[in-house]
């Protein structure tokens, strides 16, 4: 009875075409800013922030620029990893080669680099559609594995093989304790799904989903399927690049290729699948799913009192977090997202059924 | 009535279409003049809709000209022929199926928007005018054909006829000057026919588009257009008035068969 937009007119095509138009979903999402940015950082553990919510923001981050790929673009890609990997790899060479290159610059730059690789992967996506496209672009995870392995001067000749970061700092705050990099990694992620939503919902985005629809209508009405196609691989590798650098330097600190290995395509690819293809939302959705279930799974019996021994645990965990993909994709195979906007259609009608 | 017809606005001489072996358009040549509204028709396979497809740059043809407002054109792709003013609908239906209606005829718009991708993702000052700007443009289009209603349902759940209707939207956002319709009435009732008539007609009246149009109901056909193309096996068989093409024996034999 309270999710009702009764009485809400618009009267100009600038409030009709807000991201929120409904009052009540503003005063949600509000309220989910004030909890991220003011309750967390006052309430959060340290376990909290470093083994959740900061996995989870990358993440989440990572899922949306894929997003921009596969679900409005259309275009499958299991390159995912790599484009983290050459944005993670990238902004470590800014960093270690240029001195006082600031943190927020070496990410831009990052993703940067990793915009020009997807570019470059992403021009087989104008011959080749579908499952092909995917198998062709795991050409790009095989490449980025081997040259990051092999080519001792992105590593800076380290012998290990693996590099690391540290003194972490923005504007001369230090990004060191779990608190401060729980509010970068929300800043950024924030910021740039301000900036992805904008785009989806301007023409390019319309033009991304035109060719993901009916790419012989669309070259119809003048769309140049060169260009949205590349345009998209461009934008979704800076995304998918800039959380690449975030997960190496916030979450990992210190990493090496197997870090961005094609288990995190996948990983992503699902999240993206059963968040819901074509959503901002679902990325977020996605993300929570595959990060957070796992950990709840694994510490329900323990807060229900339950007495198990942890490798059952463990057994169980990948038993039930299985089943539920499963259930999950049969009762909505569009995903979370979609699940939820069906929810919130029926919440505006009830308790009537039309 | 009297109507005034410009130049002719689209020629197409001597146009031979192959598939292999396969002969689909033989040398074709016919011409389409401004503001007119030019039909194509023909029996099932005929090779109608290839004939848009050539028009519009889908197909190439191996021999013939095409020339539009004069210009010569040999190979072009399907969004050259967009930005010259060329716009279609499809035989069975080709929306945007994931999209709104408001989005599916704002697509239709695209060529028209000049914005950068910087620009788009700030969504602030002249993307944000500009989207607003065809916005109402776009609603021009959808109380035009009457559609207010659906304007933020996705297309896919809507009924046929409306779907037929927003794809006729579509097209018309990209104000052309030349509308290429593709059965535009197939599958459906007579109401439904008949609105449809009336936005061909209302659109040829009021913004002076030159329109070319296949259609299999024979009615609608010698009704509203101002002079017919015949087709049968890829070659062209009559040509002209309604009348005339009525009582061509050519014609009457390829519909309704000869007796040998």
């Amino acid at each position: 009875m309270l999710y009702r937009e009764n009485g809400q007119f618009k009267t100009s095509y600038a409030a009709d075409q807000q991201i929120f138009p409904i009052l009540q979903d503003r005063w949600a999402i509000a309220l989910l800013l004030v909890v991220a940015f003011v309750v967390m950082p006052m309430v959060g553990s340290e376990y909290f922030f470093r083994a959740i919510l900061i996995p989870f923001l990358i993440l989440s981050l990572a899922a949306l620029g894929l997003n921009i790929l596969v679900g409005y673009c259309g275009q499958i890609s299991l390159g995912t990893g790599a484009f983290m990997a050459v944005g993670a790899y990238a902004a470590y060479n800014f960093m270690v080669r240029i001195d006082g290159m600031p943190l927020i610059a070496a990410m831009l730059l990052g993703g940067l680099c990793a915009t020009i690789i997807g570019v470059l992967f992403g021009i087989p996506s104008l011959r080749i559609k579908g499952l092909y496209l995917a198998v062709a672009t795991l050409a790009a995870q095989f490449f980025t594995d081997w040259a990051f392995l092999r080519i001792n001067w992105f590593t800076n000749y380290s012998t290990s093989g693996s590099v690391s970061v540290g003194n972490l700092s923005v504007f001369g705050i230090p990004i060191d304790s779990p608190v401060s990099k729980y509010l970068f990694c929300l800043v950024v992620v924030c910021v740039f799904a301000l900036l992805a939503k904008n785009l989806v919902r301007s023409a390019i985005g319309r033009q991304w989903m035109a060719i993901r629809d009916m790419d012989v209508a669309a070259a119809v009405i003048g769309i140049r399927p060169v260009y949205a196609k590349l345009t998209a691989f461009a934008v979704s590798s800076f995304i998918v690049g800039v959380a690449g650098v975030l997960w190496a330097f916030v979450y990992l600190g210190a990493w090496e290729p197997a870090a961005f290995s094609i288990d995190r395509s996948f990983q992503l690819l699902f999240m993206v699948i059963i968040g819901g293809l074509g959503s901002i939302s679902g990325a977020f959705l996605g993300a929570a799913f595959m990060v957070l279930l796992p950990i709840v799974l694994d510490q329900l019996p323990h807060w229900l009192g339950i007495p198990m021994s942890t490798a059952t645990i463990a057994h169980l965990v990948h038993i039930i977090f299985g089943a539920l993909i499963v259930f999950f994709l049969i009762v909505e195979p569009h995903g979370l997202a979609k699940l939820w906007s069906v929810g919130k259609q029926k919440l505006r009608l009830w308790p009537f059924p039309h | 009535m009297e109507r005034k017809f410009g130049e002719v606005i689209l020629d197409l001489q001597n146009i031979s279409l192959r598939f292999g072996g396969v002969k689909a358009l033989t040398d074709i040549s016919f011409n389409v003049r401004e503001h007119e509204i030019r039909a194509i028709i023909g029996p099932n396979g005929a090779g109608k809709s290839s004939m848009l497809n050539v028009i519009n740059g889908v197909y190439h043809p191996q021999e013939g000209q095409i020339l539009f407002r004069g210009q010569q054109r040999q190979k072009m792709e399907p969004h050259m022929a967009a930005t010259q003013g060329i716009a279609r609908t499809f035989q069975n239906i080709a929306l945007f199926k994931g999209m709104s209606v408001l989005d599916n005829i704002m697509t239709g718009r695209n060529l028209m928007m000049n914005s950068n991708i910087l620009q788009m993702a700030l969504y602030w000052g002249a993307a944000q005018r500009e989207e607003i700007a065809h916005r109402e443009k776009v609603e021009e289009i959808i109380d035009f054909l009457e559609i207010q209603s659906v304007r933020k349902t996705p297309v896919g759940q809507l009924p046929y006829g409306l779907q037929k209707r927003v794809e006729l939207g579509r097209a018309l956002a990209a104000e052309p000057t030349m509308l290429l319709l593709d059965e535009p009435m197939a599958g459906m009732n007579v109401e439904e026919k008949q609105d449809m008539c009336r936005f061909i007609l209302d659109v040829n009246d009021q913004f002076g588009t030159t329109i070319v149009l296949i259609e299999h109901d024979m009615g609608v056909v010698m009704d509203i257009s101002d002079r017919v193309v015949v087709l049968d096996y890829g070659k062209k068989i009559g040509d002209g008035v309604p009348e005339e093409v009525r009582n061509n024996e050519d014609v009457i034999s390829a519909y309704l068969g000869t007796s040998h």
